[in-house]
């Protein structure tokens, strides 16, 4: 029962069950484009961690939890740019983005 | 614990399932959106206001965008003949629920060690302004450098291969 009635617990438990729900998905789809959206919901699963840890922690006004989770942001949408862009250039060479059908690696 | 969270946590979560789970990637696309201004809400519900509005501006404004914009151009919309599930999905499945588990037993486990502060934290955007020119100025630069190499370099790798050289 104290579970339920710490809410940093439930935080931790919803960022939990999103960062499987990104794995499952990175794992389980044939898309590429799918795989990277199951990337993005890990990293925000993490983010959704510090700033609970940040929120409930003893020293809110150092900053830490808050500043890796802008950092995560910004590195997380980096990530974004160059993910898609490589979907894009394999797409342009193999006319497909499933996994599975994207076996060679001489071009 | 209250209404709220319970509501936010909802939402975030069957975003997130959706996205995973819908067979046209536009669907997939806009779930994903749902899942990520959850994910905002669920930070601004954690008085951590300048965070919840990067993510609703870096996350939302700019790779759910960037993630259509992919679909688009390579002709995802269509449907796969084989199925958007690979043949060993189980295997996928049964990793992604061990790792669930795992991290929900030590959740569980680790109760009475976590930190409960009630207070909310006095933080201001000047605040984290001073600090990310102040103590954080060096990953900032980095940062920043890491942005303009990655915006390059997706432009490179993404640009056509035709003009004059191969």
């Amino acid at each position: 029962m104290t579970a339920l009635t710490s809410p940093l617990t439930g935080y931790l438990l919803v960022a939990a069950l999103l960062f499987a729900i990104g794995l499952a998905g990175a794992l389980v789809r044939r898309n590429a484009i799918m795989v990277l959206i199951g990337i993005e919901l890990m990293l925000n699963a993490a983010n959704l961690n510090f700033i609970a840890f940040w929120r409930y922690g003893p020293h809110p006004e150092a900053l830490t939890g808050m500043m890796f989770a802008i950092f995560s942001i910004a590195v997380a949408a980096a990530e974004a740019a160059v993910g898609l862009g490589l979907v894009i250039a394999i797409y342009r060479h193999t006319n497909t983005t499933e996994l599975d059908k994207i076996n060679r690696m001489k071009g | 614990m209250n209404v709220v969270f319970y509501l936010l946590a909802a939402l975030t979560i069957a975003g997130g399932l959706a996205a995973m789970l819908l067979k046209h990637l536009i669907h997939a696309a806009l779930a994903v959106t749902v899942a990520f201004a959850g994910l905002a809400l669920l930070f601004l519900q954690l008085d951590a206001q300048f965070a919840g509005f990067a993510q609703i501006l870096v996350y939302i404004g700019a790779v759910a965008i960037l993630i259509v914009f992919a679909i688009l151009l390579t002709h995802g919309a269509e449907l796969p003949r084989g199925g958007v599930f690979s043949g060993t999905w189980f295997v996928g499945l049964a990793i992604a629920a061990g790792v669930f588990a795992v991290l929900g037993w030590a959740v569980l486990q680790s109760v009475h060690a976590l930190p409960q502060q009630t207070a909310a934290p006095a933080v201001t955007v000047h605040d984290i302004g001073n600090a990310l020119v102040g103590s954080y100025v060096l990953p900032l630069e980095i940062v920043a450098l890491l942005l303009t190499a990655a915006t390059i370099g997706a432009v490179i790798v993404a640009m056509h291969e035709k003009a004059g050289q191969k």
